[in-house]
This record gives C-alpha cells, sequence and structure tokens, in this order.
C-alpha cells in the first residue's frame, strides 16, 4: 500500500477543561473523498484545524506523505500545498472574484515594475482566475472583477472551492461546505468535489448530511467523543448505520473496516 | 434518520428532477435592475463618483452665487493652498479608516513632529536635514505605538488613539513650553523647514510645493492600496479580519505598517504645515483629527472599512475647501458654512449606507 496523504496518531488538544480531541487517530489516502462525520462537538472541526496548522495539537504527530510536520499558522500548511476551505468561506466580500483568490499569494508584474514598485500583475491573476473558474464548469460571463458580494451563496462557495482547488497540490479540507446551500447550489459543490478528486487531489469532507456523504466518499472516518471511532466503506453500510454509529446506538465494526 | 436507500447510488431519487431544470446554478447572471438600482449599482462600483458630482456641482453653485471672483485663478489656488495640510492629513486618515479603524491622533502627530523638528531646526540650532529626519522617524514611531497599541494589546482604535491624541498633544506642550516659534526665528536659522512654502505663479494662480505635495502624496498611496498586494490586503482587513487572516495575510503585522505610514504621512504634513502657516505653534491645527475624518466621509470611504478610494477624501476636503471660500465670498456668515458643512457629513454617510445595501 502506498504511504498515506496524512497520517496522524494519538492527537490530543485541550482548551482549558474541554479535551476536543482525546488521542485520536486519522488517515487520509491518496486519491481519496474521505467523509468525517460525527455529532456536534465530536470534535471534527478540531481535528481538522489541528491537521491544517490552525492550532497546535497538545499531544501526538502528524505525518504528511510520510513525513513528520509541526505547523505554526495555516499559512504554513498552504505553503505545502495544502488548502482549506473553511465553512464561513474566509473571503473578503469588497474585493474582486480574482482578487479574493488570489489573497496572500498574489502575482507581481515581471521586471523593475514588479522587483521595485512592487506592481501586481492584474491581467495574469484575472486569466487565470477566469480559466480556474471556466475549468469548474463556474464561468458563463466575464465578470472576474465583480465583487464577491454580489454573488449568490453558491457562487461565493464555487469561488471558494475554486481557490482551494487551484492552489491544493497535496489536498483540501472542506468543513461543511453544504451547510448553508440549498438543494441546486449544493449539487454543484457535489459535483466540483468529485472534479477535484478526479484530478487526483484528496479531499477530506465534513458534512452532517448522509445522502452527500454517502454520495461522495470512499471513505468514512466516524468521530465520537473526541476520538476516531471506526472508518467505514460507504458500500457496506447504510445511512442509517453510519448514524446508529456516531451517536452510540450500535455497536462500531473494528476499527478498520474501510 | 432511516435512509434505505441503496449507499452507492449516485444522487439522490428526489434531485432526479433537477436535471430538467434551470442548469445555470453558479452562472454569474445579469440581472435586469430598475434605474434606482442601476445608480446604486453603479455608485457601488465607483464609490467616488458622489464626491466628484458634488464637486463639480459646488463649483457651478458658487461661480454662480460668488460670480467671477470665484472662477479667478487666484481664488482657486487659494482654495488648493487652504485645503492641502488638511488634504495630506484626510490622506492618513483614509488608510486608517479604510482597514476600519478610525485615528483621533493624526493632527497630534502632525504637530508634535513639526515642534520637534522646529526645536531641533531653530532653537538647538542642528542641522535642518536633521531636524527634518528625526520629526519623519518620530511620526512613522508615533503611528507604530498606536499600531502596536491596536493590534498587540487588542485595544480599539477609538480609544488607542483617543489616547494618543491626549499624549501627544501634552508632549507637545511640554516640548514647546506651550510657545510659538516665530516666523523671522524660522527664516534665520532653518529656512529648509519653510520649504513648501515655496510657490511657482503664473497668470494670477500661486501653486505652493504643499500643494504638489499633497497631491503627490495621494497619487502614491492610491498606487499602494490600488496597485500592490499590500494595498489588496489592507482592503481585505478592512472588508472582513477574520477572513483575511484566514486567507492568509498577516493581518496584525499589515495593520502595524498602515499605521506608521499614516504616522509618516502626518510628519510630512507637519513639515509642509510650517511653510503653510509661516510659524510653529503647538496650538495650531486643534481640529485637524475632526476635519481630517470630515474630509475622509464626504470623500465616500465607509466609516465601515473596505470601501470606498482614497481619491474620495482628496475631493472630500476640496469640497469643504469649496463651500468655505464660496460662501465666505457670497458674504455668508462663518457659521453658515460650518451648519453646511454638517449637512454634508450626514448626507455622505447616508449615501454610503444606501450604497452597502446594494442587493446581489
Ligand atoms: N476554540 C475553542 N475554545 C474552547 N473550546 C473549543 C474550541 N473549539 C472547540 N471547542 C470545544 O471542543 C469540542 C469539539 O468542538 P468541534 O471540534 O468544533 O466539534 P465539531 O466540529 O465536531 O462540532 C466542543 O466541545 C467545543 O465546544
Ligand atoms: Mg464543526
Amino acid at each position: 500500500m502506498t504511504t498515506p496523504v496524512v497520517q496522524a496518531r494519538g492527537i490530543v488538544k485541550r482548551y482549558g477543561h474541554v479535551t476536543a480531541i482525546d488521542h485520536s487517530d486519522f488517515e487520509l489516502r491518496a486519491g481519496e473523498v474521505l467523509a468525517v462525520i460525527g455529532d456536534n462537538g465530536a470534535g471534527k472541526s478540531s481535528i481538522v484545524k489541528a491537521i491544517c496548522g490552525a492550532t497546535t495539537p497538545d499531544e501526538g504527530e502528524i505525518l504528511i506523505e510520510g513525513k513528520p510536520v509541526r505547523f505554526n499558522s495555516p499559512i504554513e500548511a498552504r505553503e505545502m500545498g495544502i488548502e482549506i476551505v473553511y465553512q464561513n468561506l474566509a473571503l473578503s466580500p469588497a474585493l474582486s472574484i480574482a482578487d479574493n483568490m488570489f489573497t496572500g499569494r498574489e502575482i507581481r508584474k515581471e521586471g523593475w515594475q514588479g522587483k521595485y514598485l512592487r506592481m501586481l500583475d492584474k491581467p495574469a491573476m484575472e486569466k487565470f482566475a477566469r480559466d480556474k473558474l471556466t475549468e469548474l464548469g463556474l464561468m458563463t460571463v466575464q465578470s472576474i472583477k465583480q465583487p464577491v458580494e454580489t454573488l449568490s451563496g453558491g457562487q461565493r462557495q464555487g469561488v471558494a472551492v475554486a481557490r482551494a482547488a487551484a492552489f491544493a497540490t497535496k489536498f483540501i479540507i472542506m468543513d461543511e461546505p453544504t451547510a448553508a446551500l440549498g438543494v441546486k447550489e449544493s449539487r454543484k459543490v457535489l459535483e466540483l468535489i468529485q472534479d477535484v478528486r478526479a484530478r487526483g487531489i484528496p479531499i477530506i469532507l465534513i458534512s452532517h448530511n448522509m445522502p452527500h456523504v454517502f454520495e461522495v466518499a470512499d471513505r468514512i472516518h466516524i468521530h465520537r467523543l473526541g476520538k476516531r471511532l471506526c472508518t467505514i466503506d460507504p458500500k457496506d453500510y447504510t445511512m442509517s448505520d453510519a448514524v446508529a454509529f456516531m451517536t452510540g446506538a450500535k455497536e462500531p465494526p473494528a476499527e478498520d473496516a474501510a | 434518520m432511516s435512509e434505505s436507500a441503496t449507499p452507492t447510488q449516485k444522487g439522490q431519487d428526489f434531485e432526479q428532477v433537477l436535471d430538467q431544470s434551470d442548469a445555470k446554478v453558479a452562472a454569474f447572471e445579469v440581472k435586469h435592475h430598475t434605474v434606482l438600482q442601476r445608480i446604486q449599482h453603479v455608485l457601488h462600483n465607483n464609490p467616488t463618483l458622489v464626491p466628484v458630482i458634488v464637486l463639480v456641482l459646488s463649483l457651478f453653485a458658487f461661480g454662480l452665487i460668488a460670480g467671477g471672483k470665484f472662477f479667478s485663478p487666484f481664488n482657486l489656488s487659494l482654495i488648493m493652498q487652504q485645503v492641502s495640510i488638511i488634504g495630506m492629513l484626510a490622506a492618513a486618515q483614509s488608510l486608517i479608516i479604510i482597514t476600519a479603524g478610525i485615528d483621533l491622533s493624526v493632527a497630534a502627530i502632525m504637530v508634535l513632529m513639526s515642534v520637534i523638528m522646529g526645536n531641533l531646526g531653530v532653537n538647538l540650532g542642528l542641522p535642518t536635514p536633521i531636524a527634518i529626519a528625526v520629526g519623519l522617524i518620530g511620526g512613522a514611531a508615533a503611528g507604530m505605538m498606536n499600531g502596536l497599541l491596536i493590534t498587540k494589546i487588542k485595544l480599539p482604535p477609538f480609544i488607542t488613539t483617543l489616547g494618543t491624541w491626549s499624549i501627544f498633544f501634552a508632549l507637545n506642550l511640554w516640548l514647546s513650553g506651550a510657545q510659538s516659534i516665530r516666523s523671522q526665528d524660522i527664516d534665520e536659522k532653518a529656512p529648509l523647514l519653510k520649504f513648501f512654502g515655496n510657490a511657482v505663479s503664473f497668470g494670477g494662480a500661486r501653486i505652493t510645493f504643499g500643494v504638489v505635495l499633497m497631491v503627490a502624496i495621494f497619487g502614491v498611496l492610491w498606487y499602494m492600496l490600488n496597485k500592490t498586494a499590500w494595498g489588496r490586503h489592507v482592503y481585505a482587513i478592512g472588508d472582513d479580519k477574520d477572513a483575511a487572516e484566514m486567507s492568509g495575510i498577516r493581518t496584525d503585522r499589515t495593520l502595524v505598517t498602515v499605521y506608521m505610514l499614516a504616522g509618516l504621512v502626518c510628519a510630512i504634513a507637519g513639515w509642509a504645515s510650517v511653510g503653510r502657516v509661516g510659524s510653529i505653534s503647538p496650538q495650531s491645527f486643534y481640529e485637524g483629527n475632526l476635519q481630517s475624518i470630515t474630509a475622509v466621509v464626504i470623500g465616500g470611504i465607509s466609516l465601515f472599512g473596505g470601501r470606498g478610494s482614497i481619491m474620495g477624501a482628496l475631493f472630500g476636503a476640496l469640497i469643504v475647501g469649496v463651500f468655505q471660500s464660496g460662501l465666505r465670498l457670497a458674504g455668508v456668515d462663518v457659521l453658515w458654512q460650518v451648519f453646511a458643512i454638517g449637512w454634508l457629513i450626514i448626507i455622505a454617510v447616508a449615501i454610503d449606507q444606501w450604497i452597502r445595501r446594494v442587493s446581489a
């Protein structure tokens, strides 16, 4: 078996008296969509935040492609090609789509204008953004300079996913990407997830929506009381099984059922 | 949940009908709007348009009311001179307000640095370039102090700069001994301090170097805000600081640079003010803080941050200058000038609120 993309062992994260992650393991394999499900407060967000450097775990080790890492900020994880789509998207409403796609990694003009005047290469950034959105089927008219606040919820989600997809080389984390969306918009995001997987980029998908999870996931990581309870293959279990495991209504299978 | 659906099935039965529905889910469609909504959209995309229109209209109005005196090259260039110092402060203030902050200490930094330049250059007789350099560095340091208090100790900008305003003002009174430095003494010992009072004249117009400096400051800051990554980050921070942080901007570091740059611009204004006023007075520009905020607000820069062009503040300062000059030439009492500026502020903020409510 090839080395997993992410392998975490014995992760512990405490917030004051609350132990949000209690000696949990985590594994993401090459090319897969791994869904993470669990009750509210189970620690799903906490564990992905520890993996992407948004928080530093108190104990445990994280290996990325077999190499131990210790991120101090999400910027460091990003430099390695790890992208996260936060539940609240982290977009700047008044800035344009192109500006938002490049926040924190803008392209400067070649030559003296870029070097001494630090001038941005707006045409290059706009072209890149337009190409990426077209690739993901999000682009119909030339409106890349449009402020993000004039877009609908689904379109904004599209921009956030496109940004992650455009820059991720290792993997993408999505925290509840369809929670705030309507039926049609959710469908579009699920298609985007499948597109990204088809390009060979693995995805960690946190979701409460069982139909969505069972539709796109290759494996399901069930999180309960701060740790990984088990991982299952969605082909072997029903949605009611998964819900029963995550709420403790039913005994889980051996930890590595998938 | 009690689904009995086969887990492997692609898509859900109840969603199959979606195939027949409008497929343009995330298309960036162009909608049709009423005339008012279209105006709202245009203004939303061009926030400087309102102050430009107001400026042009007020020029015409006062031209009609006050007659030829108003439109004389001399009077128009005088208006420029009168707004030059407040204009520079407004440029510094714009930087801060775009980050959703406010700086009540801009004028205090300016006066304090002009006093420091005068003390060193005139009273202590140091070489003037050194006196100026110390003043400019002092301005950046004063701004840095504001920036560090706001980002590291996490104090609100309003309270922080309310405090530093008093601190800088007290330092200024202490260093100056509440005494002005006379114009003749400056001419004698440190004429370079009055450099920006020099002027070129043509056809009745008198353009001081201070006016040229103000326009240059706006030009440079406009470039930095619009053409560099730093500028985009400044807007992103004002728009939504948490989102900016999450998308990889080192927001605190950027904010400190914004306050430092604003402090430096205030110190430059302090140098230029010596040329404009002639003497160095610790009691001058006491209302400069509020006047700079007035220019920024009338210029269409949103007090909520992230919106508006710095050029708006230039037009805002000019509008105030045009109103004051026009009303004076028309023989209107000063109190009505103040009255009119008050209404301008309220109308400008109301328009900003309306523009911000733009529908998707
Ligand atoms: N920053 C924080 N400070 C204090 N407690 C936190 C913080 N983040 C999460 N927690 C706590 O950790 C537990 C797990 O939270 P979280 O990871 O957000 O769960 P989930 O995403 O599964 O709903 C919860 O009890 C939550 O209250
Ligand atoms: Mg969560």
